[in-house]
């Protein structure tokens, strides 16, 4: 079973360095050896086709009749320790609340950069700040209901941040689903692991999202804003608005009469009070944003100023997931928060600073280097894994817009195991939690584990051929 | 529910209705030509396109020419590709709201007649495509029934089926008889076994004779096919048993909404039902059947946009105060 897995410099989350299981992989491990093989192999082909029936699926952009697939799925459990999990859900909730303030400070007196806590003209020529949010207030000065920080783990065992995803983070359906397959999977781990719960998240979601309505509407109406079906993410969309028991809306549904947003119904109008909105700020209102957007609804920025409808996440919380911001946003909780980060940034090197361009220049074979406004692992070089004329290319941009990239060292992301081909071997992975916040950090225990599932590849994507695997939360 | 999606299931709805309708009508003649003379062949399929409101593709009267842009041409709006992909469409609209079976089924019809041609069916089994079409619309409406709640949504689905059927079944009527009653006049009456062929056709594209023969053995009248395909109650394609459906739906969907703007449509789908309910066979053939048949086309298209303006797209003006 264990043949093809060999041990590296990367910190490996079943093995100690001298090849023995870490204590919470013990019995997975102890499993696994009395297993058959055709065991596994039919275990997997019973995930595959339950992802498939339930219709898990995300569509693939530019097929005619709209293909969808299932999302890779690796078949064995990513698993974190309780006392791990503490850590990570302090930090988090750290970082969370401070960036929040963070917002609330930028869009409104400056305070930090009066006090030169990071420099103003990282603000400004921010593609995803918006001017047209100066002075505006949002309810209860929360900025960022839903939020995916994307962990890795450093080859000394530390989790550390590598982005935060302030603005429409998607998977979370993915964390679900996981579960729910693997427990129909592994029935018998389940018992003997003690495995934290993470199935409240719809309803958790859903408390998070109420808290945003105005206090004299009681019984507010929540609706979920999709861009439609050939979003990629429309499969989640729909999962979500179904757990939660809302109306998944898309922008024609809506309207805005007198600074107050409705949706079309078969009784008539009815107002809405708080939007779960999937769509990028660009695309939410065309008299305010891009005016060639079909998704918004025209005069949601007023109603929204107005104060007469919630958004979740707030307009402009893009600034504060800026890949350059990310540098500064351990001074900014020690600002805000007068405390010492609970978890720590990767190293970053910014390029707009001379001495750091030039050592980064004269390095982009060992780095990696990525475009500050992209995700979804779009727009990056990495270093060790590039051409000569990949590198020219990133060259020459750097040296034209170097605000618009960023560099970090590369890093060795930790591996798991991972079913693949019939036996197991090790594969690079990351984490994603998601955190709810609604004056205080919320997170289910657990998150979206990220696979590269090819051999060597630390790009873990869905959109770059990543896969997913259930995380587990154990107490021991 | 919101406008549009009652609007898409409405729609998945009645192009389902209509992809039933043609490939039935499309069978049976198809089947029937075997029997008759070309001559009267050629008129039938006449009066197929004209009940389906649409018109033979240009330079090609044969039936082969019209079977194939009646099924796969899909530039043709009347086709049976044409609707399913429209039904399709709708059903991706709405995805979350009707079940996985009823998706997966429609999505499975779409792509099997997607992939086939007239030259895959035409010389071998044109009947077991048209059949194995009907009965993928059939097998998507027991799913509906079987698996999905019968609630607005539902009813929204049942007035899309049945005003597509009641337009449909006045439509093939009104095609039937202004080519009945001229052969008539002109004196030319057809040959006994033509004429009785034609007749069966036309029950049989409408899955009533076995059912007219259950009612009214196997003479055929004409008058007695009127009044069976109007005002049967409990055949299911009948006028009559439409006309009730809709205003049973319209009602279940008043119930829910609570609309104040209901009582236009209300009142015309209760009037069309109360017309066929307490109209008489003979009273309708001693006037013009023609007109009549016109008129409860004229009453489906209102009653459609009636239930558009109210409930799908209802100008701002009427909803915003």
């Amino acid at each position: 079973m264990f043949t093809r897995y060999q041990l590296d410099g990367a910190y490996d989350e079943m093995f100690k360095p001298d090849a023995t299981p870490r204590t919470h992989y013990e019995r997975l491990y102890q499993r696994l050896l009395r297993l058959p093989p055709d065991e596994l192999t039919r275990r997997e082909q019973a995930a595959e086709l339950s992802f498939l029936q339930q219709g898990i699926t995300f569509t693939v952009y530019g097929s005619e009749e709209g293909t969808e697939r299932i999302i890779p799925h690796d078949l064995l459990p990513r698993i974190v320790t309780g006392n791990e999990w503490d850590t990570i859900e302090r930090g988090l909730a750290q970082r969370i609340t401070a960036l929040n303030l963070f917002l609330k400070d930028i869009y409104h007196e400056a305070r930090c950069l009066a006090a030169g806590v990071l420099p103003r003209e990282l603000i400004y020529t921010c593609r995803h700040f918006r001017r047209e949010m100066r002075g505006v207030n949002v309810p209860r000065d929360i900025y960022i209901s839903v939020v995916g920080t994307d962990l890795i783990r450093l080859p000394d065992g530390r989790f550390a941040v590598l982005e935060d995803n302030l603005r429409v983070p998607s998977g979370v359906s993915y964390m679900l689903a996981n579960r729910q397959v693997m427990r129909h999977v592994f029935p018998l781990m389940f018992r003997n692991y003690g495995v934290r719960p993470i199935d409240h998240y719809g309803q958790a979601l859903l408390q998070t999202l109420r808290a945003l309505a105005p206090s004299q509407r009681p019984n507010p109406t929540i609706v979920l804003l999709t861009p439609g079906v050939f979003n990629s993410a429309y499969y989640e969309h729909t999962f979500l608005a179904r757990q939660m028991g809302i109306e998944l809306v898309e922008g024609r549904d809506l309207l805005v009469h007198d600074q107050v947003v409705y949706m079309r119904t078969t009784a008539g109008l009815q107002r809405v009070d708080v939007i779960y909105r999937r769509v990028d700020d660009d695309f939410l209102d065309p008299l305010a944003f891009r005016a060639d957007s079909t998704l918004g609804v025209a005069g949601l920025f007023n109603a929204y100023r107005a104060g007469n409808v919630a958004l979740a996440n707030a307009i402009g919380t893009g600034v504060a997931d800026d890949k350059a911001l990310y540098a500064y946003v351990p001074a900014i909780i020690r600002y805000f928060l007068d405390e010492e980060p609970i978890l720590p940034n990767v190293e970053t090197f910014l390029l707009t600073d001379e001495t750091q361009r030039q050592y980064v220049l004269e390095h982009l074979d060992e780095l990696v280097v990525k475009a500050v406004g992209e995700s979804g692992g779009y727009g990056m070089l990495i270093g060790p894994h590039s051409t000569r004329a990949e590198q020219e290319e990133f060259r020459a941009r750097i040296m034209e817009q170097p605000r618009n990239y960023i560099a970090q060292p590369t890093l060795a992301l930790s591996r798991a195991p991972c079913f693949i081909d019939g036996q197991i071997e090790p594969r690079h992975i990351d984490l994603r939690p998601y955190i709810l916040y609604s004056g205080e950090a919320k997170l289910v225990p657990g998150g979206l584990t990220r696979v590269a599932l090819t051999r060597g590849s630390l790009v873990v994507n869905s959109s770059q051929g990543g896969g997913s695997k259930d995380t587990w939360v154990v107490d021991p | 529910m919101l406008s549009r999606v009652a609007d898409s299931l409405y729609w998945m709805s009645r192009y389902l209705e209509r992809v039933e309708h043609s490939a039935r009508l499309i069978d049976a003649n198809v089947v029937l030509a075997l029997d008759q003379a070309p001559a009267f062949a050629e008129q039938r399929w006449a009066r197929l396109l004209a009940s389906l409101h649409a018109t033979a593709p240009e330079g090609a009267s044969d039936a082969r020419s019209i079977t194939d842009a009646l099924t796969f041409d899909r530039s043709n709006r009347a086709s049976i590709i044409t609707s399913l992909g429209a039904a399709r469409d709708n059903a991706r609209q709405v995805r979350e709201q009707i079940s996985s079976e009823m998706w997966e089924q429609l999505n499975r019809l779409f792509l099997q007649v997607s992939q086939i041609g007239i030259e895959d069916i035409w010389n071998i089994q044109p009947h077991a495509f048209f059949r194995s079409v009907k009965e993928g619309a059939h097998l998507f409406q027991g799913l509906t029934d079987a698996t999905m709640n019968q609630g607005e949504g539902w009813h929204f689905m049942e007035l899309g089926r049945f005003i597509e059927r009641a337009s449909a079944t006045a439509a093939l009527l009104d095609a039937q008889f202004a080519h009945y009653n001229r052969t008539e006049d002109e004196e030319e009456r057809p040959q006994a076994m033509n004429q009785y062929l034609d007749w069966v056709g036309f029950l049989k594209s409408r899955t009533a004779f076995e059912a007219y023969c259950q009612v009214y053995t196997a003479d055929l009248q004409p008058e007695r096919i009127a009044e069976f395909l109007l005002l049967n109650p409990e055949f299911p394609h009948s006028l009559r048993f439409a006309a009730g459906r809709i205003n049973r739906a319209l009602q279940a969907i008043v119930r829910v909404t609570n609309s104040r703007r209901s009582g236009q449509a209300e009142r015309l789908t209760g009037r069309l039902r109360a017309t066929l309910e307490y109209a008489q066979i003979d009273e309708i053939l001693s006037g013009n059947i023609r007109a009549y048949l016109a008129e409860m086309q004229e009453q489906c298209a209102q009653i459609h946009s009636t239930i558009h303006e109210v409930y799908f797209a209802p100008p701002l003006a009427a909803v915003l105060n």
